[in-house]
C-alpha cells in the first residue's frame, strides 16, 4: 500500500469521524470545535483532489469565518444563560 | 426498532445516490478541452478564474447578488438593539491583531492578483480580508455594525462590487452579448471586476459577522 493511499484512507476516515462527532456531540462547544476540525480536514481533502481553489475557499470561509460565527453564537448563548440565571 | 429502520433507509438512499453518480452518462461536451481551447481568449491564464469570471461570469454575477441579498435580509431582520459599546480586550490579543492585520491585507491583495494565473481570486481574497475584520472585532479594535446607522461609505462598498459587475455586463450587453468580453480587454476587465468583488465580499462576509455580533470585544 503506497503512502498516498494510506494518507487518503486516513483522511477520509477522519472526515467521516469528525462529521459524525459534529452531529452527535453532547455539548455545543464540542460540536463547534469538531465542525472547525471537519472544515480543516475538508481543506486537506480538496488539496488531495488537486482543487487548490476550493481548498482556499473552504479554509477561509468554511473553517475560518463560519467557525468564528458559530463560536460567537456560542458565546452569546452562554452570556444569555448566565444573565437569566442571575435574574 | 425505529433507529434500525432509519439507518436502513439512510443506507438504501446512500446506495441509490452512489449508484446514480456511478451511472451518470459521460458528458457529450468535453468541458476540459473546450476551456483549454479558449484560454487564449479569456484574458487570464488560470482555467478556474477563466471559467468563473469569463466563460461562466453569469454565475458569479448571480452569486454576489445572492450574498448581497442575504446580507440585506440579515440587516432587515437582524437584531434591532444597537450593539454594545466596544470594550478593549486583552492587551496581548490586541497587539497580536495589530501585528497580524497588515500581512493579512497583503495576503488578500496577493490572492486577488494571483487569481489571474494560479489558484486564488476574489472570493478567497475577500474571505481573508473579512477574517481580518472579524479578528479586529474580536480583539475590540473594530466595533460591531449597526444596520440603522451604517455610514454611506460602507453601504457603497457593500453594493459596489455587484453594481460594478452589473455595469460592466450592461455595457457589454449594449456592445454585443451579456458578459462576452472583447479578448483584448478581457484581462483588464476581469481584474477590475475582481477588485470590486474582493472589497464587496470582504464587507459582506464581515458584515454577516459584525451585524449579528453582540460580543463587546473580549470583555466577560
Amino acid at each position: 500500500m503506497s503512502a498516498a493511499l494510506a494518507f487518503d484512507l486516513l483522511l477520509s476516515t477522519a472526515l467521516v469521524w469528525s462529521a459524525w462527532r459534529t452531529i452527535t456531540a453532547n455539548r455545543l462547544d464540542q460540536a463547534v470545535v469538531m465542525f472547525i476540525v471537519f472544515g480543516l480536514l475538508m481543506t486537506l481533502a480538496w488539496c488531495r483532489l488537486r482543487a487548490p481553489d476550493i481548498a482556499l475557499a473552504e479554509a477561509a470561509i468554511g473553517a475560518g469565518l463560519t467557525g468564528a460565527l458559530l463560536l460567537d453564537a456560542l458565546g452569546a448563548l452562554r452570556k444569555a444563560k448566565t444573565a437569566r440565571r442571575r435574574q | 426498532m425505529k433507529r434500525a429502520i432509519v439507518i436502513a433507509a439512510a443506507l438504501v438512499f446512500g446506495g441509490l445516490l452512489i449508484n446514480a453518480i456511478v451511472d451518470l452518462p459521460s458528458s457529450p461536451v468535453n468541458l476540459r478541452i473546450a476551456v483549454a481551447d479558449n484560454m487564449a481568449k479569456s484574458g487570464v491564464s488560470h482555467p478556474v478564474t477563466a471559467v468563473l469570471l469569463n466563460f461562466r461570469g453569469y454565475d458569479t454575477l448571480l452569486e454576489i447578488a445572492v450574498l448581497l441579498l442575504a446580507l440585506i435580509g440579515l440587516m432587515a431582520a437582524g437584531p434591532m438593539l444597537p450593539p454594545p459599546p466596544n470594550q478593549p480586550a486583552d492587551a496581548m490579543l490586541q497587539k497580536l491583531a495589530r501585528i497580524a492585520t497588515p500581512p493579512v491585507i497583503v495576503v488578500g491583495g496577493y490572492l486577488l492578483w494571483a487569481g489571474a494565473f494560479r489558484p486564488g481570486g476574489a472570493f478567497q481574497a475577500g474571505a481573508v480580508l473579512a477574517a481580518a475584520m472579524v479578528l479586529l472585532h474580536l480583539s475590540g479594535l473594530l466595533s460591531a455594525w449597526n444596520a440603522q446607522l451604517l455610514p454611506l461609505a460602507r453601504r457603497v462598498i457593500l453594493v459596489g462590487g455587484f453594481v460594478l459587475f452589473l455595469c460592466v455586463s450592461v455595457a457589454l450587453l449594449a456592445a454585443g452579448s451579456l458578459l462576452q468580453y472583447p479578448p483584448e480587454q478581457a484581462g483588464l476587465l476581469i481584474l477590475l471586476i475582481e477588485s470590486g468583488l474582493t472589497l464587496s465580499l470582504a464587507a459582506i462576509l464581515a458584515g454577516l459577522f459584525l451585524f449579528l455580533s453582540r460580543d463587546n470585544g473580549g470583555a466577560p
